[in-house]
């Protein structure tokens, strides 16, 4: 089931963020809390850039967090400031281009799950029973969620390089999905260089690579096939819906062939524009060491700023360990439990990213949104969607009036603005875990499907 | 040099000290002897206010000729210099803001005895560069301790190393300024015991504490310069405007038509000069009077005596000093008394009495420069440094139109006020210029947190014809640890003044007849570049909830476990297997079990339906456990009560 009105629909969303862009004038996006962090900012690129400009490490003085290589491309449009317009509208095309290209990627995305859904449930048989229900095109709706999502459109006129950030790992889920090896290697060396989390989903694009996209549990199909076999299926049957499972370790492989390659071609490339004006030691200190630290306490929607700006000196180290563990802990049940369905592992590994880094924004919200749509079908019993919907909602209208009384009128105070990042928090929670439920209790009632 | 009186021992004794005693006697007179002067300089400001600017300076020989003796010059200072290898050293603690508009800003008074509020601190060191920091970290803290101060606070994350902008250096300068520190009592007393006679005798002794702590303006300064040839010389000096009162009561502000107020040291002080330290090489007090008075009493054509048409001074000078500047610009004359020549029984006081109304201005610094700040509320703002061009180089140069005038900015900002040094914009008369075409040089070292301070500086070159000139930087402001903001946080935060100087105008004075007055350092020390501090800025800063701590742990600990618990939970759990374990649980009587499987949110009814004897056979179990417990309660309330 198509969508109508489909590229109409595309073209609008990216028509207002172009009118958005040329004509919104100064809208002071940049600076709001939500949508640029410290690490994406760009006003903070061009400082980076002057820097380097006037032949000093661009790392110097705790301005820039960001790549050397978002520098080199994105520095020299900071730069030429173009008269009446605001600063940065160069970049901001640029971005608009991201998120469109990040649209139509994760349409490609959807239409392979979509295919690979359809064909694992015709080796069930399930076609009928499944498919009356609700049947949309996921890729569809998933770019379209993308692309109207009022954060995305925030984050890609807020001139902060987040879409950036999120193209990559949409490129990445993408290339592991079509099994593209040197696409989802790319994809994945640029999103960890560019902001360090997208690291642990390589569990879901080697998953990816070596079983292809998602698919319902290896149990179900090893029940249909005991059940087909008493019925007398005939053998080559159950071969071909066994073959599915097989773990092909030349993908993988090739992927690690090919990581291995970018990561030294990204590193030799940092290192050709640092070189003169500090090293790649700088760079890691600067990058990853500042997003590890939280050094940064200026607000954001996220809960750790205030944490770190009130916690007793002689416990930061330990509650540093702690979140940061936090994030690794749950990859490990997660990657046992989903490891049938690579794609929505990596949602769901997005979704916790954005809840628990140290800088979140709207933009990384905006992009496991947009990977949310394309597990439509499947999620379609999940619960708590009406709160869940008018939660964010409320979160988005109250965060930025709680920063304004707290911060320009100076009649709130910090807990205020904490209260929404707290409840923003819990939303977030509530969704992943709720998900993750209904995930599982999808692929249950396919098993029962089955047996029955 | 007074010898210890002998304590009541041996002759030999007695002897070994006299022997002792005449070989230092002997090698002093090989070197220059330690030395000491004192001078006071008081000049009436157009403002109806008075200067007065004490003077004291102590010289050691080089260290090797004394050893580790001294006998006029303070033992404190040559360790600190040895030490530290100091080799030039300014720290002054001021209150109030020097006015440049109205007391002068292009006079060596003010470019060199004006200072920005607070303390300032900076060093040059001899040392290798690797050693610096650490050198300067302990010179700070052995200063606060000295002086009772909180010098210490420039240790770690307030002072720079500015390479032109202040001063040029090889790298060896470290500048500090705490704009915050206040200035008081505590601070003039390990002042004054640097002082031979500390303020019992001699110029210091005019230091009444209630008097000059009472003026508008008050910096105290020391200096020191060292080298291995030269020994040490430390310039102590003490600035104070203060507001006479006036002989016959009238106090009025307005200075048209008004008699400028008469006064004297009595007047000011509170006390009279009952003859000079004794130990003193010279002791001398000078008044100054301003070339608008000059200009004035040369134009009705009387002489510039100490008795003319303007005002009469109490005492006769003992010399009259006048100012030959070339530039035609600076031309004071200065009245000079010996103190010498009083003693206890015949007190000095010199004061000055106007006969007649008269109105003139101090000669202002080539640009007026003031600071302030943009913007509202408590995320970010920007940084104006505007330059109001006085017109005085047309006086000195004429009036080329072609020409340019130069200008050094150097300015300390804190690492909280995170300034965008991309956003530096330049607007001269309005317009807005390309950096490149105003600045001729830059050099940026930007802050880093909780470690570094940002530091400007920047040469200007502003072309002649320009009336103002604005300078604008945005900055974001930072966010701080609750550790990390003062008692009283929401009064905001001080960024330290920028200094501004003009390399191209020396406000330099010579005066042709004074080779006799060379023993006067007050006088021959003039000679500087103009400069002046700007304002001291306060920057509100947001503050996190003081007392939250314990809520915002536990708040955001428990968001994490929920999620850390919840998504565990979902994982775990197998629905299957839980109606498979339900239904076992069900069928086994009891109470506990039932309870649990209620807390669960586990429809039980499905499984209780077949096996109702059972669910009324457990109400009567909950019925008994009830009534067993308010029997026992009953029974142990009665007891209690009989």
């Amino acid at each position: 089931m198509a969508i109508r009105y489909y590229w109409p629909m595309v073209a609008a969303a990216v028509g207002f963020r172009l009118v958005l862009v040329l004509f919104g004038g100064d809208l002071h996006l940049a600076s709001r809390p939500e949508v640029s962090t410290p690490l994406t900012s760009l006003r903070r690129l061009a400082e980076g850039y002057w820097l380097k400009q006037a032949s000093l490490s661009p790392y110097s003085g705790s301005m820039y967090h960001g790549s050397p290589l978002l520098l080199s491309v994105l520095g020299p449009l900071t730069s030429n400031r173009s008269g009446g317009k605001h600063a940065h509208v160069y970049c901001s095309l640029i971005f608009v281009a991201v998120d469109f290209l990040a649209a139509m990627l994760i349409r490609g995305t959807g239409r392979r799950l979509q295919m690979s859904r359809n064909r694992s449930l015709k080796s069930l048989d399930l076609t009928k029973s499944v498919n009356n229900s609700a049947n949309v095109s996921a890729g569809d709706i998933a770019s379209l969620i993308y692309l109207w999502n009022p954060w995305a459109i925030v984050t890609c006129v807020g001139s902060c390089t987040s879409p950036i950030e999120n193209l990559m790992v949409v490129i990445m889920i993408y290339g592991a999905c079509s099994r593209l090896a040197p696409l989802a290697a790319f994809g994945y060396v640029m999103a960890t260089h560019l902001s360090l989390y997208p690291a642990i989903l390589i569990v879901p694009v080697i998953l990816l690579l070596g079983y292809g996209p998602d698919a319902p549990p290896t149990k179900v199909f090893l029940v249909k096939s005991s059940s087909d076999s008493k019925s007398g299926m005939s053998e080559y049957d159950k071969r071909s819906s066994l073959k599915v499972q097989r773990f092909s370790w030349m993908t993988v492989l090739h992927f690690i062939f090919w990581l291995f390659i970018w990561s030294c071609y990204v590193l030799l490339l940092s290192s050709m524009i640092l070189k003169k004006v500090g090293g790649l030691s700088e760079m890691f200190e600067k990058t990853y060491g500042f997003i590890l630290t939280v050094k940064d306490l200026s607000p954001n929607i996220g809960v750790l700023w205030y944490f770190f700006a009130e916690v007793f000196d002689f416990f930061r180290t330990f509650f540093l360990i702690v979140f940061n563990m936090n994030i690794l802990f749950m990859v490990l049940p997660l990657a046992i439990r989903l490891k049938h369905r690579p794609c929505f592992l990596a949602f769901v590994y997005t979704a916790i990213v954005a809840m628990l880094k140290s800088y979140p924004s709207a933009g990384d919200s905006a992009l496991y949104l947009g990977l949310l749509g394309l597990f439509a079908n499947e999620l379609a019993e999940m619960q708590f969607t009406f709160l869940l919907f008018f939660g964010y909602i409320g979160v988005s209208l109250l965060s930025p009036v709680m920063h304004n009384l707290w911060i320009w009128r100076g009649t709130g105070n910090a807990n205020f603005y904490f209260a929404t990042g707290l409840a923003y928090t819990c939303l977030q929670t509530v969704l992943v875990v709720e998900s993750v439920g209904s995930m599982i209790k999808h692929d249950r009632k396919l098993r029962l499907l089955v047996t029955s | 040099m007074v010898p210890p009186s002998p304590p009541p021992a041996s002759i030999l004794f007695t002897r070994l000290v006299l022997l002792f005693l005449l070989a230092a006697a002997a090698w002093a007179s090989a070197v220059p002897p330690e030395e000491f002067t004192e001078e006071l300089l008081l000049r009436p400001l157009p403002d109806r206010k008075a200067l007065s600017h004490f003077y004291f300076r102590s010289f050691a020989p080089p260290a090797a000729s004394v050893g580790r003796h001294h006998h006029l010059f303070p033992k404190a200072i040559s360790q600190l210099v040895k030490k530290y290898h100091i080799s030039e050293l300014e720290l002054s603690f001021t209150q109030g803001r020097w006015n440049y508009e109205q007391w002068g800003g292009f006079d060596p008074m003010s470019t060199s005895n004006a200072k920005p509020p607070g303390v300032e601190l900076w060093a040059v060191f001899d040392l290798p560069l690797s050693e610096i920091d650490a050198t300067w970290k302990n010179l700070t803290h052995t200063l606060s301790g000295l002086f009772c101060a909180s010098i210490n606070f420039l240790e770690s994350t307030s002072f720079s190393a500015p390479r032109w902008g202040f001063k040029s250096n090889e790298g060896n300068l470290r500048y500090g300024a705490l704009p915050r520190e206040a200035v008081c009592t505590e601070n003039l007393t390990p002042w004054l015991k640097l002082l031979p006679c500390r303020d019992k005798a001699g110029i210091a002794s005019l230091l009444y504490r209630p008097s000059i702590y009472k003026g508008y303006y008050h910096s105290q300064k020391l200096k020191l310069r060292s080298s291995q040839s030269l020994g040490i010389i430390l310039d102590q000096t003490l600035t104070v405007v203060l507001q006479p009162n006036t002989i016959n009561g009238k106090q009025l502000h307005s200075s048209h038509g008004q008699l400028q107020p008469s006064w004297s040291m009595r007047h000011l002080f509170n006390r009279k000069l009952s003859g000079k330290c004794l130990v003193s090489k010279s002791s001398r007090i000078f008044i100054e009077v301003d070339k608008g008075i000059v200009d004035k009493i040369n134009k009705s054509g009387s002489d510039l005596s100490w008795n003319n048409e303007f005002f009469v001074l109490s005492n006769g000078p003992d010399r009259l000093i006048k100012d030959l500047n070339d530039l035609e610009v600076q031309s004071s004359s200065i009245y000079e008394y010996d103190v010498s020549n009083y003693s206890e029984e015949k007190p000095f006081d010199v004061g000055i009495t106007w006969k007649l109304p008269l109105t003139w201005s101090c000669t202002p610094s080539p640009f007026h420069v003031s600071r302030f700040l943009m913007g509202s509320g408590n995320e970010r703002g920007s940084i104006a440094l505007s330059f109001t061009s006085t017109n005085l180089h047309k006086k000195i140069f004429g009036s080329p139109n072609d020409c340019s005038i130069k200008a050094i900015i150097f300015q300390i900002v804190p690492w909280y006020v995170k300034v965008y040094y991309h956003s530096l914009e330049i607007f001269i008369d309005g317009n807005r210029k390309t950096v490149s075409d105003v600045v001729d040089k830059i050099h940026v070292t930007p802050s880093e947190d909780k470690l570094l301070p940002g530091t400007l500086e920047m040469l200007l070159r502003f072309p002649c014809s320009m009336q103002s000139a604005t300078l604008t930087l945005d900055f974001d402001k930072g966010f701080l640890h609750i550790d990390e903001y003062p008692p009283d946080a929401n009064q905001g935060f001080d960024i330290p003044s920028a200094l501004v100087s003009f390399p191209e105008f020396n406000s330099a004075r010579n005066f042709p007849e004074t080779d006799p007055l060379l023993g006067s350092p007050l006088l021959e020390n003039f000679q500087v570049s103009v400069k002046s501090y700007t304002e001291v800025l306060l920057v509100p800063l947001t503050t996190p909830d003081f007392s939250m701590p314990y809520n915002v742990i536990t708040f955001t600990c428990t968001i994490l476990a929920l999620y850390f618990g919840s998504l565990l939970n979902a994982l775990r759990r197998r629905i299957g297997e839980e109606e498979r374990e339900l239904k076992k649980t069900a069928t086994m009587h009891g109470l506990i079990p039932l309870l649990l499987a209620k807390l669960r949110g586990q429809k039980v009814d499905a499984a209780l339906s077949g096996s109702s004897p059972e669910s009324t056979g457990s109400k009567k179990l909950l019925f008994k456990v009830v009534f067993v417990a308010v029997a026992a309660v009953l029974f142990h309330y009665f007891s209690n009560n009989s």
